[in-house]
C-alpha cells in the first residue's frame, strides 16, 4: 500500500431513480437541509441534472457565487492546410467530418463530435486545431448556513450531457463532510457518470408498475458497477405493494418510506417544500440519515458501505 | 402520416400514461416508445413481440494485458481518463468510462488493445390492441440512446407509411439532451406535458425553447392541475405568452396509478373519469387542428 496523504473523509452519496418525477429532487434537497441544518455537516448538492437542473428551485435565499463556462473542444480543419486525405474520416468512430476531396470540403460537425482527439493524431497536414464550445454553465450558490449547492446547466440544444457532468463534479469544494449527487432519470450513460465516484447510491422510486419496472433496471446497473445502495420509497399508500416484495426477496435495504401527501405535493408545486417543515417529514428524514449513518465503517478516512 | 412526439422536459409528469390512454382512443396509430432508457408503455401495452432486432452499440476497448509493454501511449491520449494501472500495476480500461473513440487502440505499438461493440441492447416491433409498438430494451448503463431512438424511430416510420397509418406516436424520453434531440428532429408537432408545479414549468420553459429552435409546432397538456392553482395560473401564463396552445388540464386522480397497477388505460379503467374525458376532448381538439 502507498502511504495517504492525510485527508478529510468526504461521505459522498448519490440520488438516483430510473424512473423520473419519483422525488429525487425532493430527497435531495431534503437531505442537503437536514445534513447541513440539524447535524452541522458542510454539505455540498450538485446537480447532475444538467439537462433539467432542479435543485436551486427549491433553495432560497442562495446567491451566486461563481459561474464557469463549461466548454468542449471542437476541431476546425484548416482548408489551405488540408490535403484531403481523408485519414481523419477514417479515424473518428462518431461520423462527425465530412471530407469531400474532388470540392475541397472539410468540416466538422460539433453535435456528433465527441472531443476524443482522434482527428489531430490522425492529420499528417497540421490542418487540425481545436476550439473550445460552450455546452454549458457550472454555477456555484452558497447561503450562509446551509453549505453550497452547484448546478451543471446544459445550453439548450447541447446533447454533450455527460461532458457537462463529468465537468459540474470537477467543482466540488475542499473540506466537505458530505457531497451529494442529484442524478438525471434514466439507467445510461449520464446516471453512470454521476453515481461513478459516490460511496452509496440512494435510489428514490415509487410504488407502481412504472417505478418498479425502472427501478429493477436501475438496480441493474448498479451492480454492474459494484456500488451499494437503498431505496427510498416516496409517494406510498398510492399504487401497489410489489416494490416492497421485490425489495425483501433481492435483500435490498429500504432506506426509508414516505407517504404521499396532497398537502406536501402542493407545497412542491410552489417550490415550498423548505419552508414549515411539518414534526412528520422531519421525522422520516432523520431515519433516513440515520441508517445511512449505521451503515458505513471508515477505513483510513474512506467510507466503506456493506455491499 | 402525421408524426407526433409527446415531451416533457422534467421526468414522471405523466407522458407514457398519456400516450397509452391516446392508445384507447385515436384508431389507425403505430406507437413507438422513445425512452429506450427506461422504457415503460410495453407494461401497459403488453406487446406481442413480431420482430426482434439487436442494436450494436458503441465500441468498449480493453488491453491484452499479456501482449501490453507498459509504455503508457494510451493512458496519455486518453482523454476519458479511462486507462489506469490496476491493483498489480498492469495497464486496464474501465469500460464505464471509456467513450468508443479507438484511439488507444490505434496507437497501440504492439497491438494489445481490441475493442467491441456492445450488443446489449434490443428492439421490437410488436402487435398490440391499440396497433403496432416499436419498442426497445437497451442495456443498463449503455452509451448511445439518442442513436437507437433514431433507429426505433425510422422503423416505426416505414411501417406507419406501409401500413397507411394516420399517426405515428412517439413516447419521448425526459430531458432536453440528446435523447430528446433525436425524439425531436423531424416530428410533425410535439405535445409538451406539464406537471403543474415550479419544476414542471421550469423543464417545459427550456423543453420549449429546443423545440423552437427546431420550429416545430407545439401544443400543450398541463397535468395534476388542481395540486396548486398558482403553479397552474403560471404555466397558463407561459403558454399564453408563447402562443402554445392548451388542449386540456387533467386534474390529479389516483385512478391514473389504479389504472396503471390493472395494467390499463385510464380510458380502459373508466371513460366516465374526469381524467379520461380530458384526453379524450384534447385529442379530438388535436385532430382537429391537424385537419
Amino acid at each position: 500500500m502507498t502511504t495517504k496523504e492525510p485527508r478529510k473523509a468526504t461521505l459522498k452519496l448519490a440520488i438516483a431513480s430510473g424512473k423520473g418525477g419519483t422525488g429525487k429532487t425532493t430527497v435531495a434537497v431534503n437531505l442537503f437541509h437536514f445534513l447541513s441544518k440539524n447535524y452541522s455537516l458542510k454539505t455540498q448538492l450538485i446537480d447532475c441534472d444538467v439537462e433539467e437542473p432542479n435543485d436551486l428551485l427549491f433553495l432560497h435565499d442562495f446567491e451566486l457565487e461563481s459561474e464557469d463556462i463549461a466548454t468542449q473542444l471542437i476541431p476546425f480543419i484548416d482548408n489551405d492546410k488540408c490535403s484531403y486525405c481523408r485519414k481523419c474520416v477514417s479515424y473518428c468512430e462518431f461520423n462527425a467530418i465530412v471530407v469531400i476531396p474532388p470540392v475541397n470540403f472539410a468540416e466538422v460537425n460539433p453535435s456528433l463530435c465527441h472531443s476524443c482527439g482522434a482527428c489531430l493524431v490522425a492529420c499528417e497536414d497540421g490542418a487540425i486545431t481545436e476550439n473550445p464550445v460552450e455546452i454549458g454553465r457550472i454555477r456555484s450558490y452558497k447561503n450562509g448556513q446551509e453549505g453550497v449547492l452547484t448546478e451543471g446547466r446544459l445550453k439548450i440544444g447541447s446533447a454533450m450531457q455527460t461532458m457537462l457532468i463529468k465537468d459540474t463534479k470537477q467543482h466540488t469544494h475542499e473540506d466537505m463532510d458530505v457531497i451529494l449527487f442529484d442524478a438525471p432519470p434514466g439507467t445510461s450513460c449520464p446516471v453512470v457518470e454521476t453515481v461513478a465516484d459516490a460511496d452509496y447510491v440512494i435510489l428514490v422510486t415509487e410504488p407502481t408498475p412504472f417505478g418498479l419496472y425502472d427501478l429493477k433496471l436501475t438496480v441493474e446497473m448498479l451492480r454492474e458497477l459494484q456500488k451499494p445502495f437503498g431505496v427510498i420509497i416516496n409517494k406510498g399508500g398510492i399504487g401497489d405493494q410489489k416494490v416492497q416484495a421485490y425489495l425483501s426477496k433481492q435483500e435490498i435495504e429500504l432506506l426509508g418510506e414516505i407517504p404521499y401527501s396532497k398537502t406536501y405535493a402542493s407545497k412542491y408545486a410552489t417550490g415550498d417544500i423548505l419552508n414549515n417543515i411539518s414534526i412528520e417529514t422531519e421525522i422520516q428524514y432523520k431515519a433516513i440519515i440515520r441508517k445511512l449513518m449505521a451503515r458505513y465503517t471508515r477505513d483510513e478516512g474512506d467510507y466503506n458501505f456493506k455491499r | 402520416m402525421k408524426e407526433i412526439t409527446i415531451l416533457s422536459g422534467k421526468g414522471g409528469t405523466g407522458k407514457t400514461s398519456i400516450t397509452a390512454a391516446i392508445g384507447s382512443i385515436a384508431s389507425d396509430v403505430v406507437f413507438c416508445d422513445n425512452d429506450v432508457d427506461a422504457a415503460d408503455l410495453h407494461l401497459i401495452m403488453k406487446p406481442a413481440i413480431r420482430e426482434e432486432h439487436i442494436y450494436i452499440g458503441a465500441w468498449t476497448a480493453s488491453i491484452d494485458q499479456s501482449s501490453c509493454i507498459d509504455c503508457g501511449i494510451c493512458t496519455d491520449h486518453c482523454r476519458f481518463d479511462a486507462i489506469h494501472p490496476d491493483s498489480h500495476g498492469k495497464l486496464e480500461i474501465n469500460p464505464f468510462k471509456c467513450e468508443g473513440c479507438r484511439l488507444c487502440e490505434r496507437l497501440c505499438p504492439v497491438q494489445a488493445i481490441s475493442s467491441l461493440q456492445s450488443t446489449n441492447n434490443n428492439w421490437y416491433v410488436s402487435e398490440t390492441r391499440f396497433g403496432t409498438l416499436v419498442h426497445a430494451k437497451m442495456g443498463p448503463g449503455e452509451e448511445n440512446s439518442g442513436k437507437l431512438v433514431s433507429v426505433v424511430r425510422k422503423r416505426a416510420r416505414e411501417l406507419a407509411i406501409e401500413g397507411n397509418a394516420r399517426y405515428l406516436i412517439n413516447d419521448g424520453p425526459p430531458g432536453i439532451g440528446c435523447a430528446a434531440i433525436s425524439s425531436l428532429t423531424g416530428t410533425d408537432l410535439v405535445i409538451m406535458v406539464i406537471e403543474s408545479t415550479i419544476s414542471g414549468l421550469h423543464d417545459a420553459r427550456r423543453l420549449y425553447e429546443l423545440i423552437h429552435s427546431f420550429s416545430i409546432p407545439t401544443y400543450a397538456l398541463i397535468n395534476k392541475f388542481d395540486i396548486n392553482p398558482t403553479s397552474t395560473a403560471e404555466i397558463e401564463e407561459f403558454l399564453k405568452e408563447k402562443s402554445i396552445p392548451l388542449i386540456g388540464k387533467i386534474p390529479f386522480d389516483k385512478h391514473m396509478v389504479n389504472a396503471m397497477v390493472k395494467g390499463k388505460t385510464i380510458v380502459e379503467y373508466s371513460d366516465q373519469i374526469e381524467a379520461s374525458k380530458v384526453i379524450t376532448k384534447a385529442w379530438k381538439k388535436l385532430e382537429h387542428y391537424l385537419k
